[in-house]
């Protein structure tokens, strides 16, 4: 790392402010808190309570296909849950952890900043997500919650109760607006705020990520949120956008939907990418292989990821070029995808590994990654979508992207700057027994599910065909296994902010710029001037370099120095 | 001497490759197949297959390998070699898969289109295509005459039925015999097109031995045009979210031998029949 050699100014905080510096006020978490980092834990805290809730109604979900009968719950309320769960995961956990938590955390620290560009914003941003989380839970109890699924297509969302699809849509307005003004924010403070000597091309590629990611989301948000008024006129006002009786194209929906929610995937993933990109060279001890081509293929997921929307309708009402297209556009995104995936596992290599929760978390995230990318090219396919569309291969699909990738990258994510952000280490061993745990369960789960899809069982059922059976349990056991793999979680996290080992300000011997001050960093997050870190990634020794402590004089003269 | 690594990367490269082109084809994942061109999908599949083995099996051993002979060492506080990129190297993983997915996109084109996908579907009914020409002169087009969408062997001489989803089942129309039934009857062997349309939310014809799918969409006719070759009972299965009974929504496809196929008919033609013979009662 370079430390800026340039004239000091002045310490900005008066010596007296040191002393609380450590302790931010635990009501401050309940408030309108305008600090960045403080903002990033409501968002992480208030996700993972919503991760609690998804994965509940994920377990209904999995009870209920214990039995190929519709048996455990009426069939109305399937669909609710089943619509309750994505929303939930997508809208409430994921965006908002990845982006909204590490990325308000982060970015700050990484530009050299004392804050988001727009800290009242990022606040407002943060404090959408509570009401529309709780009115969208609410919906269940007042008329029943929304049934057609998060996709929420007409006309069968025009037909279903009003009241409980009404609310879904305020919900997702509400929550897409939340990650907008994140979005913004974001931008602002990567193009702007950027210490002066810190150029674009020495940032943490978390930075990039953040970056394309919110390009991503102040494209593509705003059409989902036209989509949604629309519907909302169609089933309160009786117009008639999308609705064939009156003259409404209903596949229109589905496009206007989907040029948001495929790229939602990538707003999901690529800040997980740059997540995974700032764990794993510090725990390798090498730089990140691969910078440059690292940008580059972010920006060609950013362009490439607006145009396949389409391939989530091969099998609707669209002319063939578009199929044709949308396959060739959605199969080439695997390649800047794998140029990723090449350059980290470069970057493991010849590494010294430390086999610790948050490496191996990034490990299980390449695998289960690596599967789901392999399925997604092969459901680019048309003639192999039009077999599986919509079925429990594509529901397998997801969820080792979603899922096995992004939520696995969020517990490494957890486990590395748990020390910072508390001061204290997480327990080593419950976390790895929590990867196992979540690895393993997870696996069950879905990997069977891929083999329901082909032999065909259609997605978002209650009830299915009795040859099923025996795998859908197996499925159920590892989703079980999953739920259980969150308690040695909870418990290291509950157990370590009391009596964990104090981390010290840099546990891993890190060279970005979070690492450079204290742990829990003070308010405006240096007490000196804001470090200039030009080389984030500078690990790793030069390939001739020897042990100071055991090399002998006579092999420095051999080797000529 | 020790073994160059290079020989032992090609080793373990051929040994990955003979692995995965076994596995992607003896190990069969898909239903029994029953129409002509499940099989060039299946073909499809098993190249998939093969590469995704074969992918999935060298980035898991690369990633178990690094992870036992990279792994930190009690004491050990050194820093691995400062290797920061690779241009050849990432020239040559940029390079391969994007030969790989090019090639693939065609061999599936390929597929796609000889399956009917590439058809114009308003070829056969010159007064859709006329309707389409008026419509983009200014005219609307009755949208309930064009078809939006499917997969259309452009055959011409394709046995019609008329599909219609509601919530929740499927009804079939024969209309050149003008009847109604709710189980779909096929005549082995020779080509078929069903005329699908939805009378209220969206659906989704699936019949998995077929390989087949297409979305049923109220306002806007689809069509699945292909030749089931294989004699059997058929589960038809919906697979887009209708309403609460969707996992219900289930019917069934006789493919049957010409002669009996016309025996079916003949049976049915005079009356609205809403059930039929069944000479294969293995269900």
């Amino acid at each position: 790392m370079t430390t800026s050699a340039l004239p000091t100014s002045p310490p900005r905080m008066e010596p007296h402010h040191m002393d609380v510096q450590h302790h931010t006020p635990w009501h401050e978490y309940f408030g309108f808190s305008l600090d960045h980092k403080v903002i990033g834990i409501q968002y992480l805290v208030t996700g993972f309570f919503f991760y609690l809730v998804g994965g509940a109604l994920a377990g209904m979900i999995r009870v209920e296909l214990v039995t190929p009968l519709s048996d455990f719950m009426a069939r109305d309320t399937y669909n609710q849950v089943l619509t309750l769960h994505g929303t939930i995961m997508i809208f409430l956990w994921i965006v908002p952890v990845v982006n909204g938590a590490f990325g308000n955390y982060l970015v700050p620290f990484y530009v050299g900043a004392r804050d988001m560009a727009f800290p009242r914003l990022n606040a407002v941003a943060f404090w959408m997500l509570p009401p529309a989380g709780f009115l969208l839970l609410s919906s269940y109890f007042i008329g029943g919650a929304a049934q057609s699924g998060w996709t929420a297509y007409p006309p069968l969302s025009i037909t279903t109760p009003a009241v409980g699809q009404i609310i879904w849509i305020v919900s997702v307005l509400l929550l897409g607006g939340s990650s907008i003004f994140g979005a913004v924010n974001f931008i602002a403070t990567v193009l702007k705020l950027r210490r002066p000597g810190l150029g674009l091309f020495q940032l943490p590629m978390f930075c990039w990520a953040m970056l394309g990611t919110s390009v991503l989301v102040v494209l593509a948000t705003p059409v989902l949120a036209g989509a949604l008024i629309l519907l909302s006129m169609d089933i309160v006002a009786g117009t008639g956008f999308f609705n064939p009786a009156l003259g409404g194209n209903a596949v229109v929906y589905q496009h206007l939907f989907w040029f948001y929610s495929h790229p939602a995937v990538y707003i999901m993933v690529l800040p997980a990418f740059g997540l995974v990109s700032e764990i794993l060279p510090i725990h390798a001890r090498k730089p990140l292989f691969g910078y440059r081509s690292m940008i580059y293929s972010i920006l060609g997921i950013v362009f490439l990821g607006l145009i396949v929307w389409a391939h989530h309708m091969f099998t609707s009402g669209t002319p063939p070029w578009m199929r044709l297209f949308f396959t060739i556009a959605t199969a080439i995104i695997a390649v800047p995808t794998g140029i990723k995936f090449f350059n980290w596992l470069a970057t493991l290599w010849q590494g010294k590994l430390a086999l610790n929760s948050a490496l191996l978390f990034c490990c299980g995230f390449i695998f289960n990654f690596v599967f789901g990318g392999i399925t997604g090219v092969a459901l680019a396919q048309v003639p192999f979508d039009v077999h599986v569309h919509d079925t429990y291969f594509v529901v397998a699909h997801f969820h080792y992207i979603v899922f096995g990738g992004t939520v696995f990258v969020i517990f490494a994510a957890i486990y590395h700057w748990f020390p910072k952000i508390s001061g204290r280490l997480l327990n080593e061993h419950l976390g790895r027994f929590h990867c196992l745990l979540s690895f393993l369960g997870f696996n069950i789960c879905f990997f069977p599910q891929h083999w329901l899809g082909l032999n065909g069982m259609p997605r978002r059922v209650a009830e299915y065909d009795p040859q099923f059976q025996l795998i859908n349990q197996i499925s159920s056991v590892g989703a079980l296994l999953l739920a259980i793999s969150t308690l040695p979680f909870l418990i290291n996290v509950v157990w370590s902010l009391w009596k964990g080992t104090p981390a010290g300000d840099n546990p891993w011997r890190a060279c970005t710029a979070e690492w450079l001050t204290s742990s829990p960093p003070p308010v405006e997050n240096w007490l000196h001037e804001a470090p200039l870190v030009t080389e984030p990634y500078d690990y790793g020794s030069a390939e001739d370099a020897m042990p100071v402590t055991t090399v002998q004089g006579r092999e420095l003269w051999s080797a000529g120095r | 001497m020790p073994i160059p690594a290079s020989i032992l990367t090609l080793a373990a490269g051929i040994l990955l490759a003979l692995v995965s082109l076994w596995v992607g084809q003896n190990i069969n994942l898909m239903p029994v197949a029953a129409a002509d061109d499940a099989s060039a999908v299946d073909a499809l599949f098993k190249v998939l297959f093969s590469i995704g083995v074969g992918l999935l099996l060298g980035i898991t051993a690369m990633l178990v390998v690094a992870l036992v002979s990279f792994r930190r060492r009690p004491g050990d506080h050194l820093d691995g070699p400062a290797v920061e990129g690779n241009l050849p190297l990432e020239v040559f993983w940029t390079a391969v898969p994007a030969i790989v997915i090019l090639i693939l996109g065609v061999y599936s084109y390929d597929i796609y289109a000889r399956m009917g996908g590439m058809a114009d579907f308003n070829h056969h009914s010159s007064m859709a295509t006329q309707e389409v020409q008026q419509a983009s002169l200014g005219h609307p087009a009755d949208p309930e005459t064009v078809i939006w969408g499917g997969i259309d062997r452009a055959e011409g001489m394709a046995f019609p039925v008329e599909v219609t989803a509601m919530q929740f089942a499927f009804v079939f129309h024969y209309p050149q015999q003008n009847f109604t039934t709710g189980e779909l009857h096929l005549p082995l062997g020779q080509p078929v097109e069903l005329r699908l349309k939805s009378n209220d939310v969206i659906h989704a014809f699936w019949v998995p031995e077929f390989r087949l799918k297409q979305d049923v969409i109220p306002g806007q006719p689809t069509v699945l045009s292909f030749t089931a070759n294989r004699q059997g009972d058929y589960d038809i299965i919906c697979a887009e979210l209708c309403g609460p009974y969707h996992g219900g929504m289930r019917s069934k496809v006789v493919v049957e031998d010409p002669r009996n196929f016309e025996e079916w008919l003949i049976g049915n033609t005079p009356a609205t029949v809403a059930t039929a013979p069944d000479p294969s009662p293995t269900a």
